[in-house]
């Protein structure tokens, strides 16, 4: 077994690195960049129900060592999804996280059994959290009760082992977490975007014409690592951790503070690359620091060493 | 497709705010096709993260060296006009789909129409079609006359008619104003600048074949990430990703 070797439910991963959900399409533009082989696994472009063209342009807006963007959600529909999106993954033999949204808990419900009863997929990743559609997604998310509720029904007719991701824009991600956990997810993805907003000094207005959209990039990543950390310690589900990681080294402190895998978003859109090029780096750094496999990395700091790393 | 590091060789301000500037490098070879764009990294250790989308103005293939133009207006570009000549940019491409000239074998003049920082590529698509034998009549649109570039080099390739919003230079007016006499042979439109521009070009050429190249905001450059979707009624999705299904697209494709 290779020393960067992650197993999660339903997720088992030559390495920890995942592609995030809307940051890679369904995988197929970045196919003609390198060989997808070479990822630990791959996150879809959310599904729902019907197709949806998103939101109007500019989608995207930059900001200090991140991005703004409001999508939508677009999508070709969930039953399109498998029929022309999956298919083209066939070649690469690594998981598939299928990440599912609704504007209604009926939606999620039909979309999950649809897309979870696909051979090829090996987990759901539950679209709590997405900022910019104007029903559902984020509704579900900040709101303890019924992202138990929801991820409970979703539970019950997926086929498969269910990640929650969840927002940041909560008061209390430990206990949206808590709530998930013990409505039976079998993992956690997060964190999602934060909602921000950037305006034109010039005119005043809003540079995204959603007016606000989700923060992105290196700017977020403390966040996330703070959130990752102390959920991480409330809750013995495994954690796909992901916001603005961006080198091996983010992937790294990631899964020091409580993430199992990793997944990268923005990072793509500034290099293709930077998958494939995190992988290679991952054990030049697991060397530097004398650790073998890189499963060890997870939660280290929480952890007391009862041998000094340097010996073991 | 792939990501190139080329080497600055000048980098100079030619009109207000708008600079030129020249790179060469092995990646050069490939970019052989007018209306492609490169996906420009600003700098290496930049908090401005996203590549800019700048239009390929020109290619001297026996020296690989391309030219950009582009806009020094928001903080991006700004610093990418601070590179002077020795310095590295780590460009992606050529990206999207360019200018299709098979079809003009049949048609003996074409009408090129730029506005603003959509003029640029228009020089090497009309380079392309002078090769061909192709009678070349551009309108440019600026401003005022001080954010006016490149009217000579365009002048070298065919008939070039220039407007101005102010009227201090050429004809007072947008690009349209222009188009009335150039249209009656039936040229060929080829047209590049925002869409309310090309919009207006498009209701002006009708009955007329022709292209259009759109500007959008993007993100990754590569059909990834939707940032830069646009309307249309041709496809059965409904919409074309400006980044990999165009930037240039057959007039009356998209809905602008």
């Amino acid at each position: 077994m290779s020393r960067l070797h992650v197993a999660l439910p339903g997720l088992n991963m030559k390495n920890p690195i995942l592609p995030a959900s809307g940051c890679f399409g369904f995988g197929k533009e970045y196919a003609k960049w390198y060989d997808l082989s070479v990822l630990g696994g791959i996150t879809i472009k959310a599904a729902t129900l019907e197709g949806r063209f998103g939101n109007p342009t500019p989608r995207v807006a930059e900001t200090e060592s991140g991005m703004l963007n409001a999508i939508g959600l677009q999508n070709p529909g969930v039953k399109k999804i498998i029929e022309n999106e999956i298919p083209a993954l066939e070649p690469y033999n690594i998981p598939i996280l299928a990440n599912i949204a609704g504007s209604t808990e009926e939606e999620y419900i039909e979309v999950t059994r649809q897309i979870s009863s696909s051979a090829r997929i090996s987990a759901v990743e539950l679209n709590i959290s997405c900022p910019n559609v104007k029903e559902g997604g984020i509704q579900f998310g900040t709101h303890y009760k019924s992202a138990a509720d929801l991820t409970r029904k979703v539970k019950a007719v997926s086929e498969k082992p269910v990640y929650v991701k969840l927002s940041p824009n909560v008061s209390n991600i430990v206990e949206m977490a808590q709530a998930v956990e013990e409505a039976g997810a079998d993992g956690l993805s997060m964190i999602n975007t934060l909602v921000g907003m950037k305006l034109d000094w010039r005119t005043g207005h809003p540079i995204l014409a959603n007016k606000t959209g989700g923060l992105s990039g290196p700017a977020i990543k403390p966040v996330a690592i703070r959130m990752i950390y102390e959920v991480s310690q409330k809750v013995s589900l495994p954690i796909i951790g992901m916001g603005g990681v961006s080198t091996a080294e983010d992937v790294l402190e990631m899964m020091s503070a409580g993430a199992s895998a990793v997944a990268v978003g923005t990072a793509n859109f500034v290099n293709p690359y930077v998958c494939p090029e995190i992988i290679e780096q991952l054990p030049k750094l697991l060397d530097e620091i004398g650790v073998e496999n890189i499963s060890e990395m997870t939660g280290r700091s929480t952890k007391q060493w009862k041998t000094p790393l340097s010996s073991r | 497709m792939k990501k190139h590091l080329l080497n600055v060789t000048s980098n100079i301000e030619i009109a207000r705010n708008i600079f030129e500037m020249k790179l060469t490098g092995s990646g050069v070879g490939n970019m052989t096709t007018p209306g492609q764009f490169l996906h420009v990294s600003v700098g290496n250790h930049s908090s401005k993260l996203l590549r800019r989308p700048l239009s390929i103005c020109d290619v001297d293939l026996d020296r690989e060296e391309v030219t950009l133009l582009y806009r020094a207006q928001g903080e991006g570009t700004k610093q990418l006009s601070q590179k002077s000549a020795g310095e590295v940019v780590d460009v992606l491409g050529p990206l999207g789909n360019g200018f299709d000239l098979a079809d003009m074998d049949k048609n003996k003049n074409a009408l090129l129409i730029g506005g603003g920082i959509g003029v640029p590529p228009l020089y090497y698509l009309g380079k392309h079609l002078k090769k061909k034998g192709i009678e070349v009549t551009f309108i440019l649109g600026y401003q005022s006359i001080e954010d006016s570039f490149y009217i000579e080099k365009f002048k070298d390739i065919g008939e070039t008619i220039v407007t101005t919003v102010d009227g201090s230079l050429g004809i007072k007016g947008f690009v349209t104003d222009a188009m009335m006499n150039v249209v009656e042979n039936e040229p060929v439109i080829y047209s590049v600048g925002p869409a309310i521009m090309l919009k207006a070009v498009e209701e002006r050429a009708v009955g007329l074949r022709g292209y259009l190249s759109l500007e959008e905001r993007m993100g990754c450059g590569i059909g990834a990430c939707f940032a830069c979707v646009c309307p249309t009624e041709t496809r059965e999705s409904g919409y074309v990703k400006i980044c990999s299904d165009g930037p240039v697209f057959k007039m009356g494709e998209v809905v602008l």
